[in-house]
């Protein structure tokens, strides 16, 4: 067991950051598990403008839901449960990340027989408790600026510590 | 490759390699605790780094540049020449066991010639920024990084991004930063990448130097003839995808040389598999000789002192089919090797494409190993993409492998294209076989359904990004 340590810690091409599973990105372009918060942008249903900043704190499972431009969701009355933009989340989330790391991450107890984001809702009992959409969003916005940079053909050597790697087994 | 070149290969360990690492592992164990907190045994590590390089033209400095870290003063100018002096050590082990490699492949490699460069682009405010992220990762350690360190570094890389030439500078940091991020707090994690981690940070700040990282990029010419690939390997992290086509090149007037050409995009952690190929559309002559495997007839295509061309699609022309297991078994013993531009050379750029065929293999806990005329070859079945059809299983039942030969504390071979038996029917899959888009049902089923996520992020970016 050491020796495999010391091999893996001597290794220069490795995996490190887990990878992320394909999933529909129609309703739900961006989840992450960062600043203590699994968050993310929800796309409106009715508006293709509008997009809503939902998320589940870590521990205290405090939940919230605005749109992009700080509004209230208007699903999501305080005191009610998660809004549909909430749950949405949780269920991409699963799909993005696996339920054991979601769940690891919010420090929610799912126990056995859980699979799906709704489970994972279920599980937690928080309150709303309105966190800054503004942030997430700007990450947001910061993600979908990597589509916008170009190409290159001249060779990135530093590429080769980073090889693709086929799926986790 | 043949199993007495693999015997030859694998033969005695390289001289001199154990002793280079084991100078490397003290530098990378006081990178994990930081250098503010070196302790005598670290400290011990670092000098005896320097005076490994007593005798060599960084000598003096790195002496001076050991004892002022150690005495709690390091400054940048020190952390980079201890940086030069690791580099120049992973230098020395990639020369032994490139050399080793083409001898037992009787493999002919042209000697290293710089081009006159360029002046390279000012943005020194730019790379001090990258500096400065550098120093304090080095001295506070791995161990002490938290999100706010790593997020220290969010504007810098963004802004590196943005300028092209500095490319090389940005993919890296964003990976690095990616990675420390995705571990903090570090301090809480039971093993590091210690050796990977003080890899790219060496890496990081010697390219972060002013007019650092443009060795090997400039055009030593231009280039026309018939491209015969042999085969595609694919880097990817969450921000960036790179496509190295490896091939040999015929052009009047030359012997057939090794070539490779690259095409690089940015991209988000949840564009992965298959849609992968949809990020490098620009390019539908290279993708389309990829997946229909044909030659290439080129035009004055840029080549740079390292054998990589400078890819421009439109100078580029499909030719007649072409079978990369054809090339390589007529071409591919008698081609020249270029040379190792000096800042890339470190052992994991080591990637040589190889022929093998006439094993028997096997499997054992998820490891598979080629017999070769009575020599083991450890088969990195990990490094298999999930854009391409390559799967543990069928090179586990093939009978001929086309692959790179990497080093990474041992040998192994990375497949980029068997030639298999399944269920008593010849199969054949290459990397590069669905660059178009995939050919197998089950997976053109499983993409349908998940959507076009490039698309999707597209049109997301148009309506929010320009506002
Ligand atoms: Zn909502």
């Amino acid at each position: 067991m050491n020796a495999d340590r010391a091999a893996w810690e001597q290794r220069s091409a490795l995996r490190v950051v887990s990878p992320v599973q394909p999933r529909k990105l129609a309703k739900v372009p961006f989840v992450e598990l960062a600043d203590g918060r699994l968050q993310g942008v929800v796309s409106s249903g009715s508006d293709i403008e509008r997009v809503y900043v939902s998320s589940f704190t870590a521990g205290t499972h405090a939940y919230s839901c605005s749109t992009n431009n700080n509004r209230p969701c208007g699903a999501l009355p305080s005191g009610s449960s998660p809004c549909k933009h909430l749950h949405l989340l949780a269920a991409e989330a699963v799909l993005q990340y696996g339920l054991d790391r979601v769940a690891r991450y919010l420090r929610v107890d799912v126990g056995d027989g859980a699979s799906s984001g709704a489970d994972l809702v279920s599980r937690m009992d928080g309150q709303v408790e309105r966190a800054p959409a503004a942030m997430v969003f700007s990450r947001f916005l910061r993600h979908l600026n990597y589509l916008e940079v170009p190409d290159t053909t001249v060779p990135i050597p530093e590429m080769h510590w980073f090889p693709a790697l086929g799926a986790v087994r | 490759m043949i199993g007495v070149q693999l015997g030859e290969l694998l033969d005695a360990p390289v001289p001199g390699v154990d002793e280079a690492l084991d100078l490397v592992a003290g530098f990378d164990d006081a990178l994990v605790h930081g250098f503010a907190r070196l302790g005598e045994d670290r400290a011990m590590a670092l000098s005896a780094l320097a005076g490994a390089l007593a005798a060599t033209p960084l000598g003096v400095r790195a002496g001076e540049a050991a004892e002022k870290i150690i005495a709690g003063s390091a400054t940048d100018e020190h952390l980079t020449t201890l940086a030069g002096g690791r580099t120049a050590l992973f230098g020395a082990v990639h020369d032994a066991l490139l050399t080793r490699l083409d001898t037992a492949l009787g493999r002919t490699r042209a000697a290293w010639e710089e081009s006159p460069s360029t002046t390279a682009p000012s943005a020194d405010n730019l790379l001090s920024g990258c500096r400065s992220w550098l120093n304090e990762l080095a001295i506070t350690g791995w161990r002490g990084v938290g999100h706010d360190l790593v997020s220290a570094a969010d504007q810098t890389i963004e802004a590196l991004l943005a300028v092209p030439d500095l490319r090389r500078q940005a993919v890296l940091l964003d990976g690095l930063a990616a990675e420390l991020r995705a571990s903090s707090p570090v301090g809480t994690m039971d093993r590091l990448p210690a050796r990977r981690w003080a890899d790219l940070w060496t890496r990081a700040l010697l390219l972060s130097r002013p007019g650092g990282g443009h060795s090997g990029s400039e055009p030593s010419g231009s280039v026309s003839g018939r491209l015969l690939i042999l085969g595609v390997d694919v880097h990817e992290h969450g921000t960036a995808v790179q496509i190295q086509v490896h091939g040999i090149l015929e052009s009047a007037g030359t012997p057939p040389r090794l070539v490779r050409a690259s095409v690089a995009a940015p991209k988000v952690d949840t564009i992965v598999g298959p849609a992968l190929w949809r990020l490098l559309h620009r390019y539908p002559v290279l993708l389309g000789a990829l997946a229909e495997q044909r030659s290439l007839d080129i035009t004055d295509m840029p080549l740079l002192d390292s054998g990589d061309l400078v890819w421009h699609d439109d100078r580029a022309g499909a030719g007649e089919p072409a079978d990369p297991f054809a090339t390589a078994r007529v071409l591919l013993a008698g081609a020249l090797a270029p040379a190792v531009p000096p800042l890339d050379r470190h052992p994991v750029r080591i990637s040589e494409p190889v022929l093998v065929e006439g094993y028997t293999t096997a499997t054992e806990g998820g490891a598979v190993t080629l017999d070769l005329g009575g020599h083991i070859l450890a088969v990195d079945v990990d490094r298999l993409p999930t854009c391409g059809p390559l799967t543990p299983e069928l090179v586990a039942a093939s009978t001929a492998c086309l692959g790179l030969i990497r080093w990474d504390g041992g040998w192994t071979l990375q497949p980029l294209a068997v030639q298999a038996t399944v269920k008593r029917k010849p199969v054949t899959a290459h990397n590069g076989d669905w660059a178009l888009g995939p050919t197998d049902p089950k997976v053109v089923k499983a993409e349908a359904k998940a959507g076009d996520a490039v698309a999707v992020l597209r049109e997301r970016a148009g309506r929010l990004l320009r506002r």
